[in-house]
């Protein structure tokens, strides 16, 4: 049979103008998460008590918040971590905008995914298709694991302590985006220098709280923010790139990219 | 890209219109689509490429749709590693799991426009599993003959949508996210209706807002959420069915709801939680308490020919499927789910009424770590299952609703001038049971198809546009508040009565159906609707879920009450339907479709029949 407990629980409530946390206590039972207790509470205590989900499976990132000051997918959060008799502490992500109670503001994130230039491929083979390896797709296929739930933008220190930073720093749900472009094994842009100065990945210091709160476990800082720093580096201190630019001939691993530049 | 000229909300940041007349916005598109899973972001892209001005509104953020949920792939005759596949068998795989009620010529056009449509993903940055030449690997799935789903892990929907999105974004597609649209708005001037654009609100601030269009294409989904048990979110209200029927449309092959055969079952929370029929596509297996592989039990006569009949031939034809037949674990989803039924009802279930779904003793833990990694996740993480020690527990949830909005099968246009539908909201193409992988491909090609027309429709309209009927704004409006005003002394809670409906819907037309049972949820039904006369909300209409769920739930009355009052109709048991009292398909019933549409008190719903179309003999030929 099934077990179930009082759980006290302290939800943030308000909007833009201030709020406050609220107490409350719920009937959860065992196997439960964080968002069970929630959507406990809107049906029936606080029927307006605004909050985002979709999948309830940790697949579409809508439910990102912080609990008990940790940002987490409010879905995949069981209850049995925190023992029943502690109290949790749901408060929405700091580094948005609040709209109310849980919901924030996210548009940052939408507005910066449109400043990254598509995908850019060759024509495909003379039958129709195209051809690449595993191998070579698979560095790609772990960043497109990202369901954009925004945590790591969330915990990112220049974004989170900074609010002026925001118009020159994508964060490192974006570092993931160019990386995984420049990894295409088939794409023909040259995004180097876009990630330099309009995403600003040179004010990521590596301090790895992105790929620690990420709920898809994807590496985001060895596997693409260091990786994707080199290639910058390399762009701009190689005397050949260097070169290469004044005189315009390719460079060799960047050999058939055409360079983005930033568009005012 | 077409820059709003507006300004953004103090509060929210959501960009707006300049004008708010009456605390009203008002835009003016050529296209609107209405959903932003993979057909809407479909639709608008094909509409945009066409030279329209679109617009999508979605009722959540973009790229959060259901079609994230889609694990598996995307059916599609690329022959990559089956070179003997082709559309042709396709289609025949197609109609025979519907249970030849699907509209011939939507099977035909998808199996025929699906191999494109997935190039077409990769030609905008989609990252498919590779076979070992570095062309798209194909997997497995029920009902179909050969390996045939383009894939990405067991996160395929994940990849379509960020790919939809990822190119929508590229060409500049307006995109409205969480709004909901509440009524569609139509200019009945001249001779016959004609859509003029639609009413909806803003979430976050409850601000409404007039969307005028030539051409709208719904692409809302299903409605599962009117199932206690189910995979679906809190989106799935059958919006896009109710707003049609509201507008006039009519809906086809509403008894037929898919039931999945494989969703979790324990812990309670996570109860109807979807797992991939891949799981099965790639080596799983069904088991009783006994431990039996107990499939093999269950193979009708429909299916016998083309179903393995032991063990030993099932386990050869992963590897070799010229010369052995398929596993009955991956007979089609109707099939499966009444076997997993009936064994729990003659005890031989799991601890918590489901049955088992074995992997861990089939296959390597790095071969399911590689093709499952989702799933893994998943089971680890919510239910401290190791899927690659142990069995999971499993249950048939609701999942899909093969039924939906009735449309030409070349434009996708309903039968109200300008209203097209695409995805699950529309009907026909997958007949009486949907197989496994028909459903992204369904996305790509009717997206496809639906936003060319709707772009080419407005054009036809350039010189004389619909117009909006200020009446029918004005009366949008009143509904959409009535939420906030009490109706006497008696008030209900929306959550309630979704709860009540839930667990209507589950009980009493759920997976296995009797004519009283039907008649019971009916009563039931109506009482419903009776209560949601008194609904009263809390708080105001900024980002107020209790007051969006209020308008929602009509929605989700009407559409209940068309798949009882088919399943109630059609006496006979085929696909997803499944009448304990009628318990074989009947030829009679074989020949007819089942129309619903709104009654005359605009309240109701009512049945009409109407004889299949006819396949053409070229086409007859295929399926035999
Ligand atoms: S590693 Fe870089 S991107 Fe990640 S949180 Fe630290 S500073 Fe931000
Ligand atoms: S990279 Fe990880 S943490 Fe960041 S948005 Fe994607 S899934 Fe979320
Ligand atoms: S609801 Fe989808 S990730 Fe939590």
């Amino acid at each position: 049979m099934t077990v179930t407990y009082d759980l006290k629980m302290r939800v943030w409530r308000g909007d833009q103008s201030g709020g406050e946390l609220g107490d409350y206590t719920v009937e959860v039972s065992e196997g439960e998460v964080v968002l069970d207790a929630i959507h406990r509470l809107q049906a029936t205590q606080v029927g307006d008590l605004a909050v985002r989900w979709n999948c309830k499976a940790g697949k579409c990132g809508s439910c990102s918040a912080e609990v008990n000051g940790r940002p987490r997918l409010m879905c995949m959060t069981r209850l049995s971590d925190f023992g029943s008799d502690a109290t949790i502490t749901v408060t929405p992500m700091r580094t948005f905008p609040v709209i109310r109670d849980l919901v924030t503001d996210v548009s940052f994130n939408y507005e910066k995914a449109k400043e990254v230039p598509a995908f850019a491929p060759p024509p495909r083979d003379p039958d129709g298709k195209r051809r690449m390896m595993q191998t070579d797709v698979e560095r790609g296929q772990e960043f497109r694991k990202c369901i954009e739930c925004f945590l790591c933008q969330d915990v990112c220190h220049v974004l989170r302590d900074h609010e002026d930073n925001k118009t020159n720093y994508a964060g490192p749900r974006f570092f993931l985006r160019y990386a995984e472009l420049d990894m295409h094994p088939l794409d023909t842009h040259d995004r180097r220098e876009l990630a330099q100065e309009m995403a600003g990945i040179g004010m990521c210091n590596i301090t790895k709280c992105c790929t620690e709160v990420c709920p898809e476990g994807i590496h985001i800082t060895d596997n693409a923010i260091i990786p994707m720093k080199e290639r910058v580096a390399d762009r701009k201190y190689d005397p050949l790139v260097w070169l290469g630019n004044k005189i315009g001939i390719r460079n060799r691993d960047y050999d058939g990219r055409t360079e983005s530049h930033r568009v005012e | 890209m077409p820059e709003l000229p507006g300004t953004r909300h103090p509060m929210t940041g959501n960009e707006m219109s300049p004008d708010a007349v009456g605390g009203m916005e008002h835009h003016d598109f050529d296209v609107l689509v209405i959903g932003a899973g993979g057909s809407g972001l479909r639709a608008a892209i094909a509409a945009q490429e066409a030279g329209a001005r679109v617009a999508v509104v979605c009722k959540s953020l973009l790229g959060k749709a259901h079609t994230v949920m889609a694990e598996g792939g995307i059916a599609a005759s690329l022959g990559n590693l089956w070179p003997e596949d082709n559309w042709q068998v396709h289609f025949r795989d197609t109609m025979r799991g519907g249970k030849m009620l699907n509209h011939w010529r939507m099977a035909q056009l998808h199996a025929q426009e699906v191999p494109e449509r997935v190039l077409e993903l990769e030609d905008w940055g989609a990252l498919f599993d590779r076979t070992s030449e570095g062309l798209i690997s194909q997997r497995d799935f029920g009902g179909h003959r050969y390996a045939r789903l383009a894939h990405v892990g067991d996160r395929t929907g994940l990849e379509m949508i960020r790919t939809l999105q990822q190119r929508a974004v590229a060409l500049g597609i307006e995109v409205f996210m969480e709004c909901t649209v509440t009524e569609l708005l139509l200019d009945r001037t001249g001779e016959t209706p004609r859509i003029s654009g639609a009413f909806g609100y803003w979430r976050e601030t409850g601000r409404f807002m007039q969307l005028e269009a030539p051409s709208v294409i719904l692409a809302t989904g299903g409605i599962g959420r009117a199932f206690k048990v189910t995979t679906n979110s809190w989106e799935y209200t059958g919006d896009g069915h109710a707003l049609a029927l509201r507008a006039g449309a009519s809906l086809v092959n509403m008894e037929f709801v898919q039931f999945h055969p494989t969703g979790m079952v324990w812990p309670p929370s996570v109860k109807g939680l979807l797992v991939t029929e891949s799981v099965r596509g790639d080596g799983g297996v069904l088991r009783n308490s006994e431990g039996k592989r107990f499939m093999f039990d269950y193979i009708t006569d429909y299916f016998k020919d083309e179903t393995a009949d032991s063990e030993d031939e099932a386990d050869r034809w992963y590897d070799d499927k010229i010369n052995n037949r398929r596993p009955p674990e991956l007979l089609p989803r109707d099939e499966v789910a009444r076997a997993i039924n009936s064994e729990v009802k003659a005890g031989r279930g799991s601890e918590h009424g489901g049955v088992f779904l074995d992997i861990a003793t089939r296959r390597t833990p790095e071969f399911i770590m590689r093709r499952l990694p989702s799933m893994y996740h998943q089971f680890k993480e919510l239910a401290d299952v190791d899927i690659t020690k142990q069995s999971m527990e499993i249950g048939p949830t609701c999942h899909y609703v093969m039924g939906g909005i009735e449309v030409d099968p070349d434009t996708e246009m309903s039968k109200v001038a300008g209203l097209y539908s695409v995805g699950e909201c529309s009907g026909g193409m997958h007949g009486s049971n949907r197989l496994g992988g028909n459903s992204l491909g369904d996305l790509l090609v009717f997206g496809k198809r639906a936003g060319d027309a709707a772009a080419a429709h407005a054009d036809a309209m350039a010189t004389d546009r619909p117009k909006v009927d200020p009446a029918d704004v004005s009366s949008a409006k009143q509904v959409a508040l009535a939420p906030f005003e009490p109706t006497g002394e008696h008030t209900e809670n929306p959550y309630t009565i979704q709860a009540d409906l839930q667990q209507v819907m589950n009980d009493l037309v759920g997976i296995i159906r009797t004519a009283d049972e039907l008649e019971r949820s009916l009563v039931e039904i109506e009482k419903l609707k009776q209560r949601a006369q008194h609904l009263l909300v809390t708080g105001n209409r900024q980002y107020n879920p209790g007051w969006h769920l209020a308008l929602d739930l009509r929605n989700m009355l009407l559409v209940s009450e068309s798949v009882a009052k088919a399943a109630l109709t059609r006496q006979e048991s085929r696909g997803g339907h499944t009448r304990d009292d009628f318990p074989l398909p009947d030829d009679v019933w074989a020949q007819k479709n089942l129309i619903v549409g709104l009654d005359a008190t605009g309240n109701g719903i009512e049945l009409t029949e109407k004889p299949l179309p006819e396949m053409p003999d070229e086409l007859k030929k295929l399926v035999e």
